[in-house]
C-alpha cells in the first residue's frame, strides 16, 4: 500500500526550519537597572571584537537596548571593557 | 535628594597609605560640598582592559553620595581632572531603580541566584563525595 498524504507530512520534524522566539531578557526577568561595573554580564551583548550586538541579534527591547549600550560605552571608559579587543569570547 | 554614583581609578604605583589617603581626600571634598555619603566601595586592584598612562592595572573605587543641590559637582570633576593619584573618573547619577540595585546589591540581594547555584553545587559535591566514600566503604 502506497502511504496516504498524511503520513508522509511527519516523516520530517516540523519543528526543525522554526526559529526560537527573541525576547527581551530585561522585560521577562524585570531586570530594571543595568550595571556599568559588571563588565561579565554586559560580556554578553558584544562580539569577540568589542562591539555592540544590534537590537536584531541581542533582541532586547528598544529601551533596555539604550540603556544597555549607555552601561557598554560607561564600562568602557572605565577599562572596564576594552574599545577594541580581539577574541573576547 | 539626588543619588549619584562616582567611580574612580587610583594610581597603582602608590603605596596603600597614598591610595587610602586618596580615597579618604575625596570624601572629604564630598562631605564639604554638603554630600551625604551613603556608601563607599573598594573594588580593589583589577586590570584594566586597555593601558592608561602606561599603566596596566588600577585599584577602583565606587562611591554612592546624595545630595540636594548638584552645583559643585562641576567643580569637584575639574578637581578629579587635576589629581595626578587618578587615572580615570566616572560621576553618574542614578535613578531610582539604580539606588534600589546598589542597595539591594549591598545586603546581598543581588547575585544571589549566583551564590545559591555556586554554594548548591558545592552542597552536591559535599553529598557525592560521602555517597563515593559509602561506596568505597
Amino acid at each position: 500500500m502506497a502511504a496516504s498524504r498524511e503520513d508522509v507530512k511527519f516523516l520530517s520534524n516540523p519543528k526543525i526550519g522554526l526559529r526560537r522566539k527573541k525576547y527581551c531578557r530585561f522585560r521577562k526577568f524585570g531586570i530594571k537597572y543595568i550595571d556599568y561595573k559588571d563588565a561579565e554580564f554586559l560580556l554578553q551583548f558584544i562580539n569577540e571584537q568589542g562591539k555592540i550586538l544590534p537590537r536584531r541579534i541581542t533582541g532586547n527591547s528598544l529601551k533596555y537596548q539604550r540603556r544597555m549600550a549607555t552601561a557598554v560605552k560607561r564600562a568602557r571608559h572605565l577599562a572596564m571593557l576594552p574599545f577594541v579587543g580581539d577574541l573576547l569570547k | 535628594m539626588r543619588h549619584y554614583e562616582v567611580t574612580f581609578i587610583v594610581d597603582p604605583v602608590l603605596s596603600g597609605d597614598e591610595v587610602k589617603s586618596t580615597a579618604e581626600h575625596i570624601q572629604n571634598e564630598l562631605r564639604q560640598a554638603g554630600a551625604e555619603l551613603v556608601a563607599v566601595d573598594e573594588l580593589g586592584l583589577r586590570q584594566l582592559a586597555y593601558p592608561i598612562n602606561k599603566r596596566s592595572s588600577g585599584i577602583y573605587y565606587c562611591i554612592e553620595f546624595k545630595c540636594e543641590s548638584a552645583a559643585w559637582l562641576g567643580k569637584f570633576e575639574l578637581n578629579m581632572t587635576r589629581n595626578e593619584r587618578l587615572l580615570r573618573y566616572l560621576t553618574v547619577k542614578l535613578d531610582k531603580y539604580g539606588v534600589k540595585y546598589n542597595d539591594d546589591k549591598r545586603n546581598g540581594r543581588i547575585g544571589k541566584r549566583k551564590v545559591e547555584t555556586t554554594s548548591g553545587t558545592s552542597e552536591e559535591g559535599g553529598d557525592l563525595a560521602p555517597a563515593v566514600v559509602n561506596l568505597d566503604a
